[in-house]
């Protein structure tokens, strides 16, 4: 009767440990669809914004004018607020950064502007004040001499856009002042028109290309593959870009080099001044991914069950300090001073950045330690 | 139901323990056979590696890495990466390039902190430089003499209205062969020319010898080897009759003021990465740091040296650190399809046609000064640090401090099957002459003539396996 009872007792638990195994397993899938289901929205956001920014740029390069340029910079800064969340997407060899992806045609910085137009100093510097050895600016052209003979020899993308629509910040504090004249009258005005037409077509294209990778109406596309990937892997990948990003790219590469240097070369836009708002759509990235929330920009959320939700099956106390140190990212990504190159010079906005480094490097190490509990090893540069 | 239950407990154990000891020792028959022959191991950094074999596998730091560490690495990256410009410049911070040079940045050349190659068609700064000298020697530190109107390096870029030193022409001339079994080979030599000299002849008796950018990884884990672990590897006089007669390059040591033991370049003319890194900023790019103060002009070189600098020295102290720091953490990447079969027998005949008595398959680190996270670790550099006369051939007859015109520092072997995905070529060798793994084997003479004629009399199958071996590192 006892060994009976007995005999039940551990075929009861064992069921319900692999009930319970079940549901982990049964979210984790749920959790991968959700994560493919934001990349999508957000590429197509992204895609969208860029669209428009397309056509502000062709507006302004047809007009020059005032009106048109800020028009343009506006649409700009509205691209680069969604694009900056689809950063979390990357340093897994995804469609963006595999062997073949646009990551250096799309977002590629440091951004050594007299490559492309002039610069103090250098009246005759770039492709564009170079018509004997360039005299047709095409997209195969700006694809070839991008990331050319130097990793910061960016010919296209959004820093190039940046960079053609503002000019170099030369004052401490405001953005560039490039004249919209540089499009009208000034040396290799129309150069400079053409070259900004080619690289927003470009922009778009290598966007769309995203779109189609992961897209749900595709069939042989990335996204079918992702799905299909065994949940370890696929989760290894989600929880490596948001590390990578969170830890390396934004912690370090991004804010804490140009903290050290105090140099306003060394932030991200340096063109625009926007670097605070990347530093905030890169945070916001790595939440929505660990959220599984993402806020589209026609106002709909894309959601459903999040990694969140797998952590808590697993160890709900893990997933409350992940939540924490997330929350606390968000709050010190939004306390950075306004402009970046200022807060990096200034003695008390340049200890809310450090701080803002640290709480980075927090959630990095955090997801390190969420990984360990699923199991997985991130295979990148997060340190144990 | 219960009769059932008080019989199943007294033969599952007996069931149980047969299985158990048929696990037990089958394992430990495994685990020997595996220890007889080779271990299969991927960690050829130790503790160190990563897992990656993206375009980015050259560039992560080192797991374990202190939190200052972790953020100075970003910092030493992006002076790595950045573009010098001239000097006056409104970005201080970066001012004094050349005013001659080869590159603009590091990663000009280590683009994506990898292997450089050869120029094509005539480009400048794709990973390839020449250094030159004249047969004499400086009395005190050992060191060639440059030529006298070009220095120790051509640089074939300057700053606009500075003529650039002069170009480099490379020819190359086919040499076939039939490995025994028939199947066909052919290898380019070099022949190297230098045009549009901007400053006068070179010196009649001037010697060049071109070299390509090395790959970053793993330096920090070198650099932390015992000197005596790598002296037990030396044979200077072939003690054992293996044919092997590896010897230690002792070279000059600008801080220390003293002769040192050299480990890195080419030609193992550099004791450390602090001076390596020095030197390359002033001779590749020309900044100028505390350990090389002057500017690298020659004396005729009159524009170069009235050309103004960016600051004295160009590049602080601190920040020269942070950029040694950076290439002592860039991490090596695991070896991949460590487990396929066919990379398991390649390892095999590495061993057994000799390649391993060179290339050191595995050594211990000892403890490194400033980072823990390098210090005593097991690591597969496949390299012993050491000179080797490497024949004809190969030689740029250029001697450097001890080595010999014709000896060459054997080079480490991890990631050497990432240069196609990192930097998008397969070109081997001090001069990027071999077009791929094979014809780098074949390229062997000297000391490693006896491997590479072992090599060609093994079977085509055995040729692709050990190829496969190398292409896995």
């Amino acid at each position: 009767m006892i060994k009976r009872t007995f005999f039940l007792l551990i075929l009861l638990s064992i069921s319900l440990s692999v009930a319970a195994q079940d549901d982990v397993e049964t979210l984790k899938s749920e959790a991968i669809v959700t994560y493919a289901d934001i990349v999508y929205t957000s590429y197509a956001d992204s895609l969208e914004t860029a669209t428009t920014l397309n056509e502000a740029l062709v507006a302004f390069v047809e007009a020059p004018s005032e009106e048109t340029l800020d028009a343009a910079k506006e649409a700009w800064l509205v691209a680069r607020d969604v694009y900056g969340q689809t950063e979390a997407y990357r340093f897994y060899g995804g469609p963006i950064d595999d062997e073949d992806g646009p990551e250096g045609q799309i977002n590629a910085w440091p951004m050594d502007e007299s490559y492309v137009d002039y610069v103090g100093g250098a009246a005759d510097s770039g492709i564009i004040n170079n018509p004997e050895d360039y005299p047709e600016i095409t997209a195969d052209l700006l694809i070839s001499l991008n990331e050319e003979g130097g990793e910061e020899n960016v010919a296209t993308g959004y820093h190039a856009i940046e960079f053609l629509l503002w000019g170099q910040d030369l004052s401490a504090d405001g953005a560039g002042e490039r004249a919209y004249t540089d499009y009208t009258d000034a040396d290799n005005a129309a150069r400079r028109g053409e070259y900004l037409l080619v690289v927003g077509q470009l922009l778009v294209d290598d966007l769309q290309g995203l779109v189609d990778a992961w897209t749900p109406d595709g069939e042989d596309n990335y996204r079918a593959e992702f799905l299909a990937l065994p949940a370890d892997e696929a989760l290894s990948n989600i929880l490596t870009g948001i590390g990578v990003l969170a830890k390396s790219e934004l912690a370090g590469e991004r804010i804490f080099t140009a903290y050290d240097n105090q140099d306003q070369e060394d932030e991200h836009s340096c063109f625009s001044d926007n670097t605070h708002n990347d530093i905030i759509a890169n945070a916001v990235g790595v939440i929505n991914v660990y959220t599984g929330t993402y806020n589209a920009v026609d106002g709909t959320v894309v959601s459903g069950t999040a990694i969140a939700d797998v952590v808590e099956a697993i160890d709900p106390d893990l997933n409350a300090t992940m939540l924490d140190l997330l929350a606390i990212v968000e709050t010190e990504v939004n306390a950075v001073y306004v402009p970046f190159d200022q807060a990096i010079i200034l003695p008390d906005a340049r200890e809310q950045v450090f701080t803002t480094v640290n709480a980075l490097l927090d959630a990095g190490d955090e997801i390190v330690v969420v990984a360990d509990a699923l199991g997985l090893t991130i295979d990148t540069a997060l340190p144990e | 139901m219960q009769h059932l239950m008080r019989q199943i407990p007294h033969r599952a154990i007996s069931l149980l323990a047969t299985i158990g000891i048929i696990f037990v020792v089958s394992g430990i028959v495994i685990s020997l056979s595996w220890a007889q022959d080779t271990e299969p191991n991927p960690l050829l950094g130790g503790q160190t590696t990563i897992y990656n074999d993206t375009p980015n596998a050259f560039g992560q730091p080192v797991p374990g890495l202190e939190r200052e560490h972790e953020l100075l690495f970003f910092v030493g990256n992006s002076f790595f990466n950045q573009n010098w410009v001239s000097a006056p410049a409104s970005t201080t911070a970066r001012d004094g390039l050349g005013a001659t040079y080869n590159s603009r940045s590091c990663a000009g050349c280590h683009f994506k902190d990898g292997r450089g190659q050869p120029p094509v068609d005539g480009a400048v700064g794709t990973g390839l430089l020449i250094r030159l000298s004249i047969p004499e020697r400086d009395q005190i530190t050992g060191e060639n003499l440059p030529d006298p109107n070009y220095g120790g390096q051509l640089q074939d870029i300057a700053l606009q209205n500075i003529a650039p030193e002069g170009q480099v022409v490379i020819e190359y001339e086919e040499i076939t062969g039939e490995y025994p079994d028939g199947t066909a080979y052919s290898l380019r030599q070099p022949v190297y020319s230098i045009t549009d000299l901007a400053y006068g002849d070179l010196a009649d008796d001037v010697m060049m010898s071109p070299r390509v950018a090395n790959q970053i990884i793993g330096l920090g884990l070198l650099e932390a080897v015992p000197e005596a672990t790598i002296l037990s590897f030396a044979d200077p006089d072939d003690a054992d009759g293996d044919g092997i007669s590896g010897r230690p390059n002792y070279v000059w040591d600008v801080l220390a003021e003293n002769t040192v033991l050299g480990r890195f370049g080419w030609k193992a003319n550099q004791p450390d990465l602090l001076q390596q890194s020095a030197a390359a900023f002033n001779g590749d790019i020309g900044i100028t740091t505390y350990v090389f103060p002057v500017e690298n002009c020659p004396t005729i070189q009159i524009d170069c040296l009235e050309a103004q600098n960016g600051g004295s020295p160009e590049i602080d102290d601190d920040d020269l650190a942070k950029v040694e720091l950076y290439v002592s953490t860039l991490s090596v990447p695991a070896q991949r399809d460590y487990d396929d079969p066919q990379v398991i027998a390649g390892e095999l005949l590495f061993e057994e046609i000799g390649c391993a008595a060179c290339h050191i398959m595995e050594m211990q680190t000892g403890e490194h000064p400033t980072i823990p996270a390098l210090s005593n670790q097991t690591i597969r550099p496949f390299t012993d640090l050491l000179l080797h006369d490497m024949g004809e051939g190969l030689a740029d007859n250029r001697p450097d401090f001890e080595a010999t015109g014709t000896e060459w520092r054997t080079p480490p072997l991890w990631g050497i099957g990432l240069f196609g995905t990192v930097n998008g070529h397969t070109y081997y060798l001090h001069d990027g002459r071999a077009c791929n793994l094979e014809e780098a084997i074949l390229w062997h003479g000297g000391e490693g003539q006896a491997s590479r004629d072992a090599f060609m009399n093994l079977s085509a199958e055995d040729r692709a396996a050990l190829v496969a071996f190398l292409q896995s590192l």
